[in-house]
């Protein structure tokens, strides 16, 4: 699957907040890449950098923040060299993303068709009958019963896991190459998770488009990640294959994490492994490796300088100075 | 033997729907807890699981009390406490505690730890002001907060600390029965070990027994003595730990630990087969019959008719509502 050329390629991304406390650092040194038809994920908890990434692929950081340094290589063209006007016609189109909380994307004064069908006649220059029975069809493909139906009804009606399909029928509507989702099914039933996401595997195989799902969940990345990207503190520390990461977690905080969750297939009742401190605050970062106030593998050269991610296998990378942590 | 700490006997809970501005009128009732029975013996840890909208939730606060119950009853340590005004219940609150899911939003900002932790203490007339102070020392370091951080406030602390902080207030007067309401749902996952560290601990060291209620059944798993599985307002399928996980009989149950992703790549295959569709209706219109009926993929034509009652599995401590075992073929299949 690496064989493929990147459609995405993030290369040395940094991207700073500035606040009254003075600059933040959020995202540092980022480097990823997804190709068509794959599905990497980007794992790490609150205040990881995963979903600034993301947003910053989009263009959307907001008054405060800007990247500091880097390339986002979109099919080839670095998109932090583009104008607005021309991410516009890129992000809802080429590249579309779907949030978290589906009742705040939506616009609660209009009507659900009336809001699937408008980027139909913006992107694709349908006329508003057209673009209205497309809407049906997609909200049909995303499994919303009666969708014909339904085209009146407004947001409040819908349920959160259906409220989500149509974030993702709105997102399908142009036919991305890139999909990114943030944490999709965090606000949904583990029933109405499994759909959505199967949903969105589906359709990233049957489009041939490559998929960024970003997640805290380790049980979601197993099931549906190619490969992922673990986050910690604003930097990678550590990617590979899924399968690969699962079986040979070479970075210390990943193992952390891998031995800290309870599993269906655990012990159930014994003490669980844990990542003992705090997760760091970005606006008073230590110098050198972010992790290593709460790694058991430290040392002092790990207090000085951030290692870099270094390949230590096939498509294997981790940021780490110590081999005794391989296992 | 003891009678159980806490006994439920076909508890309800229902809730008016009303309509009209001067005079209200009642036109529909949702049933959002209706019939539900269980009972939880002392030091051990019984766990509600469900989707949103089950009634885990109101089931849990009508077994304590901190929500009128319509219909049914509730024992607390052999005595029946259904019908006990607030006076009569307030030495009872001191037995049995909560501990919220986010610790961001259920402490004061305005209060030190101190003063957080000291409060129910003090209101229930604990004791002297140095008794009261020594004990909150007692309880952080119980916890595992250090006794510097007396004088802090909520917002000085990350996710963790704060959850520690609300288990410290809960522990402060030696209940028995503490209902944990997704208590490690709001926390990151580097954190959600070390506090479910802690309630194993301290129920080791105190006795305690926990009323249990979480989404996650990785974590509830990992937790319980015994699980009920909730849908619609009703308990579905109830029994001990390893009964519900490895052997679980209901099809929703089924269905419910089908959807958990397991962080094992290899684990994903084969889990089609129990996958349902749909969403969970509106309690307020229920389905007829079986309440999971439409979403069922065994459903029988009496499915959609009969409410189905729980029974005894033979050779199980599991009780199942599923009309599914009294056909000889499928029951327990898979």
């Amino acid at each position: 699957m690496t064989e493929r050329p990147p459609l995405l390629a993030i290369d040395d991304l940094s991207v700073v907040f500035a606040t009254e406390g003075g600059d933040v650092h959020a995202v540092d040194s980022v480097q990823l890449s997804v190709a068509a038809g794959e599905t990497l994920a980007i794992v790490g908890e609150s205040g990881s950098g995963k979903s600034v990434t993301a947003l910053s692929v989009l263009g959307l950081l907001g008054g405060n923040g800007r990247v500091g340094r880097g390339e986002i290589r979109f099919r080839g063209e670095n998109l932090l060299n583009l104008t607005e006007s021309e991410l516009r016609a890129i992000r809802g189109n080429r590249i579309a993303m779907i949030f978290q909380e589906p009742m705040s994307s939506l616009n609660p004064v209009i009507t659900i068709g009336k809001q699937v069908a408008e980027p139909l006649t913006l992107h694709r220059g349908l006329s508003w009958e057209d673009a209205l029975s497309e809407a049906a069809e997609l909200l049909a493909r995303v499994a919303i019963p009666d969708a014909a139906e339904r085209l009146n009804d407004y947001p409040h009606q819908f349920s959160g896991g259906m409220r989500q399909r149509v974030m993702i029928a709105m997102a399908l509507a142009c036919s991305p190459d890139l999909i990114i989702a943030d944490e999709p099914t965090t606000a949904l039933d583990v029933t109405v998770q499994a759909q959505i996401l199967d949903l969105l595997q589906r359709i990233t195989h049957d489009k041939d488009a490559a998929q960024i799902l970003i997640t805290h969940d380790l049980g979601v990345v197993a099931r549906y990640a190619d490969r992922v990207a673990v986050m910690y503190a604003g930097r990678i520390v550590e990617s590979a294959p899924a399968t690969t990461l699962y079986a040979n977690p070479a970075h210390p905080y990943t193992q952390g994490l891998m031995a800290s969750i309870p599993s269906l297939d655990g012990t159930p009742g014994k003490r669980l492994d844990t990542i003992e401190g705090q997760p760091p605050n970005l606006a008073a970062l230590p110098p050198g490796c972010a992790f290593a106030p709460r790694c058991r593998y430290a040392r002092p050269a790990c207090h000085q300088t951030a290692p870099s991610l270094e390949k230590i296998g096939p498509d294997h990378q981790r940021a780490c100075y110590h081999d005794d942590a391989l296992s | 033997m003891s009678p159980p700490l806490l006994e439920v006997k076909d508890l309800a809970v229902h809730f008016p729907v009303t309509e009209g501005l001067l005079i209200e009128r009642e036109v529909a009732r949702v049933r959002a807890v209706d019939g539900v029975s269980f009972a939880i013996q002392a030091g051990e840890t019984f766990s509600l699981v469900g989707e949103s909208g089950c009634g885990k939730t109101t089931t849990a606060l009508a077994a304590l009390r901190m929500q009128d119950p319509t219909g049914g009853s509730v024992h607390f340590d052999g005595e029946d406490i259904t019908q006990l005004d607030d006076d009569a219940m307030r030495p009872l609150r001191q037995r049995m505690q909560m501990v919220y899911q986010d610790p961001f939003s259920s402490l004061n900002p305005r209060m030190t730890v101190r003063d957080i932790v000291a409060e129910p203490l003090i209101v229930h007339r604990w004791g002297d002001k140095q008794r009261i102070e020594s004990r909150v020392g007692e309880l952080l370091e119980q916890v595992g907060l250090l006794p510097d951080m007396i004088d802090r406030y909520p917002h000085e602390f990350s996710g963790g600390q704060r959850q520690r902080i609300g288990i410290a207030r809960a522990l402060a007067l030696e209940p028995s029965l503490i209902l944990c309401d997704e208590p490690v749902s709001a926390l990151d996952v580097s954190i959600q070990a070390q506090v479910i560290n802690l309630f194993m601990d301290l129920q080791d060291a105190l006795g305690l027994a926990y009323l249990f209620i979480s989404h996650d059944l990785s974590v509830v798993r990992h937790m319980s003595d015994r699980v009920a599985v909730m849908y619609l307002g009703r308990i579905v399928e109830i029994a001990e730990r390893d009964d519900l996980f490895e052997r679980p009989r209901h099809p929703y149950t089924r269905a419910l630990l089908a959807a958990v992703p397991v962080a094992n790549p290899a684990a994903a295959a084969g889990r089609d087969a129990e996958m349902i569709v749909g969403e969970v209706p509106s309690v307020r219109h229920p389905p007829s019959g079986c309440r999971f009926h439409p979403r069922c993929p065994h459903a029988l034509p009496r499915c959609a008719i009969d409410m189905p009652e729980l029974q005894v599995v033979p050779d199980a401590s599991t009780r199942v509502a599923c009309h599914l075992l009294d056909e000889p073929e499928s029951s327990g299949g898979n």
